[in-house]
């Protein structure tokens, strides 16, 4: 495994009974870089994001992060390593307020716990001050601080989306897995996201991996990218070389497409 | 509103709750106290389903189970041992059950903390299950303590239970055990602790991927859970002065989980608000279980009619109002404030 390396799985396969979801998915996933993973619909990209934060434990193969193997790790220690996840429909905390979304996400970092809250400790006053503090400092980052004693459940689509990826950064990750983060959004939030996706690598030091079905944001902002078609990689690469790749045209719009290329 | 206004008007409502139970105790007679007491025994045990199935929604249907163990452990410990002497008249009770003794306070906090070691242990294998399966389960523990204290009467006294048990939960005691309750889930449930255990109520999946421990929140909060019930059942078994393994039946669970639905899954005030209204409508109900005469004819009492009335109006409410009385809404003083500017100023104009 090379130094500049975050994220490496290595023939990461998931059987489910006589179902191949993923193939020997292997890939390694360069430090502070944003990537991308793409596929028509069913091809075993989620069952790979599911894999790497270990909400599946692989039938085979292994996932390395930082060096160190977290193949079948519960998700919420792959999270204490620094791994965070959005997820392709969104998942808030709904009957919860936008701050308290983004407080729920920073929990794991907390040094004091339940009873410290409970009898008022002065340690525990001030690092719930401080929580609320850095979630409403994320808030800023989503631009979503104008709404932060709103109700989750409440808020518009986009806005959702960014909410789950505050939340995300709240748990402090090197990592962060984005599940379709520009799906319902119109081409002036496409853009923005594009940008803002940019601008939390820099900021938070971050190093990306995202799902994405629209093409544009994928070329757009991805460095090398990875295709799977019914679970097996078919194409990596960078982007340009993926636009023109035959196996991937063949994939997204079948055989003739190819010829007419 | 600033924290110092807020502290004021919080210590002022303890007053006044102070100066009423000191007037009802020298004003009102044994009846109405007795209903008091209840009131606070009940709150006690919604404000501890209410963090269990409320905030973080486990649906546990074992209250009577934590109950019955507050209870025993805590009327041994407050039982002369002459008293035990003159009980256990089936087989002679253990030694260290005979001997065992401490005072009131010491007795409701260990009544508390067996419930709690009971509820860690059973919640370990219990709480991997999901939804109706736990429900069952934590039904199925309930009946076993229950089964259990009827067949160890060298501890329990078997189907006889114990009477006479000192009656030291008065109205200070029930109330003052009430209020500390109330603060305790009110802190936890306001840290970002209580924010976790109603993000697992909402979704466990994102509350995994966002690095919590699912299992062991949901332990804690159970453990907590069924020390309050634990508390709870102690108080009940001193206010009442006699226990049997009878009394811990699911009609008890059954109360408590009506308080907590009619007031609102997740709301501290609604379970306050909830504890007041059933406990005296469940008293003032007993005239259903009277026989009804209209003209010369008579319409025998049924007894168990209350319940009957309990349960369809139970069933209106998760029909018409499944979010119950308060939904998730909180009482704060900004509010009532607000109210009661609001009023004054349409008052004056």
């Amino acid at each position: 495994m090379q130094a500049d390396t975050i994220l490496e799985t290595r023939n990461l396969t998931m059987r489910f009974g006589g179902l191949t979801a993923v193939k020997a998915f292997s890939a390694a996933i360069p430090r502070r870089s944003i990537v991308g993973l793409i596929g028509p619909n069913g091809a075993g990209k989620t069952t790979c994001f599911n894999m790497i934060t270990g909400f599946y434990k692989p039938t085979e193969g292994q996932v390395l992060f930082n060096g160190g193997d977290i193949t079948g790790t519960p998700p919420h220690h792959v999270c204490r390593r620094g791994i965070a996840r959005t997820f392709q429909n969104i998942r808030l905390f709904s009957n919860e307020t936008v701050l308290e979304n983004v407080m729920i996400g920073s929990y794991l970092r907390q040094k004091t716990g339940w009873w410290q809250a409970v009898f008022s400790l002065p340690s525990s006053l001030r690092e719930g001050r401080a929580v609320a503090a850095k979630s409403r400092e994320l808030l800023k980052v989503v631009d979503l601080e104008n709404l932060a004693a709103e109700k989750a459940s409440s808020l518009p689509y986009g806005a959702q989306r960014r909410l789950e990826i505050a939340r995300a950064l709240a748990t402090e990750p090197t990592f962060l897995l984005l599940d379709e983060p520009a799906a319902g959004m119109n081409p002036n939030e496409t853009q923005d996201l594009m940008t803002f996706v940019r601008q939390i690598r820099d900021r938070f030091n971050l190093s990306i991996l995202l799902i994405e079905h629209d093409m544009k944001v994928v070329m757009g902002i991805c460095e090398h990218i990875w295709v799977l078609d019914y679970g097996e990689m078919i194409a990596e690469g960078p982007p340009e070389a993926i636009k023109s790749d035959p196996k991937v045209i063949k994939a997204y719009l079948g055989e003739e497409a190819v010829a007419h290329a | 509103m600033n924290a110092k206004i807020k502290a004021i008007l919080n210590i002022l409502a303890v007053a006044a709750l102070g100066l009423f139970l000191w007037w009802a105790e020298g004003n009102l007679d044994g009846y109405m106290i007795q209903i008091l007491n209840l009131i606070a025994v009940n709150i006690i045990l919604a404000l501890s389903l209410n963090l269990i199935y409320g905030f973080t929604g486990l649906f546990s249907l074992g209250q009577a189970g934590f109950m019955a163990i507050g209870a025993y452990v805590c009327s041994i410990l407050i039982l002369a041992p002459e008293q035990k002497e003159m009980l256990f008249i089936l087989e002679p009770a253990y030694d260290w059950v005979q001997s065992a003794q401490a005072p009131f306070i010491v007795a409701v906090v260990a009544g508390g903390l067996a419930a709690a070691l009971v509820g860690l242990l059973v919640g370990i294998p219990l709480l991997r299950l999901g939804d109706d399966y736990l429900g069952m389960a934590t039904l199925g523990f309930a009946e076993i303590i229950r089964v259990l204290a009827m067949n160890a009467p060298r501890i329990t006294n078997g189907a006889l239970g114990f009477k006479g048990i000192p009656d030291h939960a008065n109205l200070w005691w029930n109330f003052g055990w009430c209020l500390l309750t109330l603060y305790f889930v009110i802190r936890l449930v306001g840290s970002n602790s209580g924010n976790v255990f109603k993000a697992i109520r909402d979704d466990e999946t994102a509350a995994k991927a966002m690095g919590i421990d699912v299992f062991r929140q949901k332990l804690l909060s159970f453990t907590i859970g069924a020390f309050f019930a634990g508390v709870g059942g102690a108080l009940l078994g001193s206010l009442l002065a006699t226990i049997d393994p009878k009394m811990f039946t699911f009609v008890l669970t059954f109360n408590v989980l009506m308080i907590v639905v009619t007031g609102g899954l997740g709301s501290i005030t609604g379970s306050v608000l909830a504890g007041f209204a059933i406990t005296i409508l469940l008293e003032w109900l007993r005239f259903v279980e009277n026989p009804v005469y209209i003209g010369d004819w008579e319409l025998p009492g049924i007894p168990g009619m209350r319940m009957v009335v309990f349960s369809l109006a139970l069933i209106l409410i998760i029909l018409f109002r499944r979010e119950g009385f308060m939904g998730k809404r909180e009482f704060s003083w900004a509010w009532a404030v607000g109210r009661f500017f609001k009023k004054a100023e349409r008052h004056a104009s």
